[in-house]
């Protein structure tokens, strides 16, 4: 089975560009060009570069040895959250201003649930001098003020979505709008592995560059390229689709998903969408997703603003469907316990949403000598306040 | 003959009102419609309102939020339209997006819409090649026009494969924005309602986006064949309620 995107942008059954005849002339020349753009030798030698001058890659396969002994399996951790910024994010949004500035475009916007990829976008924009607006529902910008003096000190313009539910859903759906209203001069950085089509198969590309590294790492370490498993955690799913990437097609890998289930997955409050959703379409493309009966989108709830979102990449929704992945979803409380544990196992504080993917061993027990990679997505500065209030750490 | 067609057919101008079903009151759908097609009014689109509606501006999204908690849904909708065509005779035209209909089943909605007297749908998020893929088969199976959106922006090829694909009008998005956000025509405007109509389309073509008055309606209908105003009238339904509709057709002609 192939697990990657066919051209028109279906993985599977899920995929698409479901998009209004407003937004058809963007995301057709995003899609005409986009494969030939990045495989420009001149591309992805500027990409190479700046991943490595700029955001500090390759980012280190570090084996997790009391991890490893509490859990009784190998464990390695891809630590993304060592990039600058703090997160998997900016390897997405320094592929994609670079896009951005071959399509020729002046004016870049984003949506942002947690900061991360707002900041992320913010960085890039900085480092190339290009006009930034960054959409963050009302909700999010007052649990997460650190990283909108972020973005405000980085040079960008911070919009609140004040529709809806006033979180990511919603400053998704003003960044569309922005899109609809800017067509011409607005490249639109799109944070996930979600949107229409080439969205979800160029952020994959873009963020794949954690599994290619792991491969080699990992060869460095255990005389092999492939691990047992793979794990990561699954808002929209970028980190865990760039983890996953050079895996898809060895059958040997395990492949392990893990969402929030926030309050726990029946309680009415969480964020597990292959256990609550149905296929409709959200934000450009049909995928798993949490709605009603008749097919309005439900509000999400997690204890992470990053997993807080309604649906699942399209990629991810045929790894759920067609069985290639285990999906498991871990409580707020689960992933705090968890982060915790990392913090004062391993010394690295985790980001909430990162939380999520540590939670693994709760729900499944490996073997002694399987040898598991866990993505590292993000580091927690950002989620010290959420931290603090939890374990009433003042 | 589809309602649609025939409409289309007359000598005039048309002039077509959409409203969000379930807004300002859940159970106004049906004194609206009626209300409009006895001022004179020559097509009605009734929206379905959904969560997350992304091509519309805050008007349309603030009715829809209200429809819904209100308590509309797809099943409601119906239920109110059900005797519908006992008094009303003008084109009704179901605008919403592709979720809702999605969910409920392409082919139930389909022939729930034919049962009803529904002459065509407006789904803005449906794009072209799905249609054609794998829709429109059911589409004309129940008798019902899909109407397509076309905007400044369109490619002329894209809008002669849209003219193909289209068997009763084409929607013609005034400028390149969301519903309800720009203030008048201008010199842009103009020059591609002039550059539309000299493609001699086989479809008539019906401007939305930004209608709101009768300048705004003259313009838009100087080439095209109608004009449809939507958020004027909601806002309009927001500061006078359901009982004044006759005042607000005055306004624009």
């Amino acid at each position: 089975m192939n697990y990657n995107a066919d051209e028109k942008g279906y993985y599977g059954e899920f995929g698409g560009a479901f998009i209004p005849e407003m937004l058809y002339p963007n995301v057709e020349e995003l899609r005409e060009n986009y494969l030939k753009l990045m495989y420009e030798d001149s591309f992805q030698k500027e990409f190479n570069q700046l991943l490595k001058d700029y955001v500090g890659r390759p980012s280190p396969l570090y084996f997790a040895k009391r991890l490893s002994e509490k859990h009784g399996c190998k464990i390695y951790l891809k630590r993304e959250d060592l990039n600058h910024t703090g997160a998997h994010k900016i390897n997405n949004t320094i592929g994609q201003i670079l896009m951005a500035q071959k399509l020729g475009k002046t004016r870049i916007i984003a949506e942002t649930g947690a900061g991360q990829h707002g900041v992320a976008t913010a960085t890039v924009c900085a480092l190339m001098g290009m006009e930034c607006i960054v959409y963050m529902g009302e909700i999010d910008i007052a649990r997460q003020a650190p990283n909108v003096a972020r973005m405000k000190m980085l040079g960008a313009e911070v919009r609140p979505a004040k529709s809806g539910s006033r979180t990511l859903k919603d400053a998704t759906n003003e960044a569309i709008r922005d899109w609809i209203n800017n067509p011409v001069d607005t490249h639109y950085i799109i944070g996930s592995a979600i949107g229409p089509h080439p969205y979800p198969d160029m952020v994959t590309r873009f963020q794949s560059v954690i599994s290619e590294e792991i491969k080699w790492q990992l060869k460095e370490h255990e005389g092999r390229e492939n691990p047992d498993y793979v794990v990561a955690c699954i808002g929209g799913g970028s980190n865990a689709a760039g983890t996953y990437h050079h895996f898809l097609h060895e059958p040997e890998v395990g492949i392990i998903a893990v969402e929030a289930a926030g309050k726990g997955v029946n309680s009415g409050e969480s964020a597990a969408t292959s256990a609550l959703g149905k296929v409709g379409i959200i934000h450009g493309c049909k995928t798993m997703l949490m709605q009603t009966t008749d097919g309005q989108i439900t509000e999400p709830y997690s204890i992470s603003a990053g997993l807080d979102y309604p649906g699942v990449g399209p990629m991810h929704s045929h790894l759920y469907k067609s069985g290639r992945a285990e999906f498991y979803s871990a409580t707020d409380d689960e992933a705090m316990a968890a982060g915790l544990e990392l913090s004062q196992l391993e010394g690295i504080i985790p980001a909430i949403e990162t939380g999520h993917a540590f939670a693994i061993f709760e729900h499944k027990k490996f073997k002694k000598d399987d040898v598991v990679v866990i993505s590292l997505s993000g580091r927690g500065d950002k989620d010290l306040n959420t931290y603090i209030d939890y374990f009433k750490l003042a | 003959m589809n309602r649609i067609t025939t409409k289309l057919e007359e000598g005039k101008k048309l002039l077509s009102i959409y409203f969000t079903a379930g807004y300002p009151a859940l159970n106004d759908t049906v004194k609206i419609i009626q209300d409009i097609e006895k001022n004179g009014v020559d097509m009605i689109e009734i929206g379905l309102p959904f969560s997350d509606p992304l091509a519309d501006g805050p008007t349309i999204q603030e009715s829809s939020t209200a429809a819904l908690k209100n308590g509309m849904t797809t099943e409601i909708l119906f239920k109110q339209l059900k005797d519908i065509r006992k008094s009303v005779s003008i084109p009704l035209i179901i605008m919403g997006y592709f979720n809702p209909m999605l969910q409920y089943g392409v082919e139930a909605f389909c022939k729930k819409c034919q049962e009803i007297g529904i002459d065509g749908l407006i789904l803005p998020d449906l794009p072209l090649d799905v249609y054609q893929d794998e829709y429109e088969a059911i589409f004309k199976k129940y008798g019902l026009i899909n109407v397509f959106l076309i905007t400044p922006q369109t490619s002329n090829t894209r809008i002669r494969q849209i003219d193909d694909a289209s068997n009763g009008f084409i929607y013609m998005v005034s400028s390149a924005s969301v519903t309800g956000s720009k203030s008048g025509f201008g010199q842009e405007q103009e020059s591609y309602f002039e550059r539309i109509a000299a493609m001699n389309l086989k479809n008539p073509q019906i401007v939305g986006f930004g209608i709101k008055d009768e300048e705004t309606f003259q313009q838009a209908t100087k080439t095209a064949k109608g004009a449809i105003i939507g958020s004027a009238f909601i806002k309009y339904l927001t500061a006078n309620g359901t009982d004044k509709i006759a005042e607000f057709t005055k306004l624009i002609r």
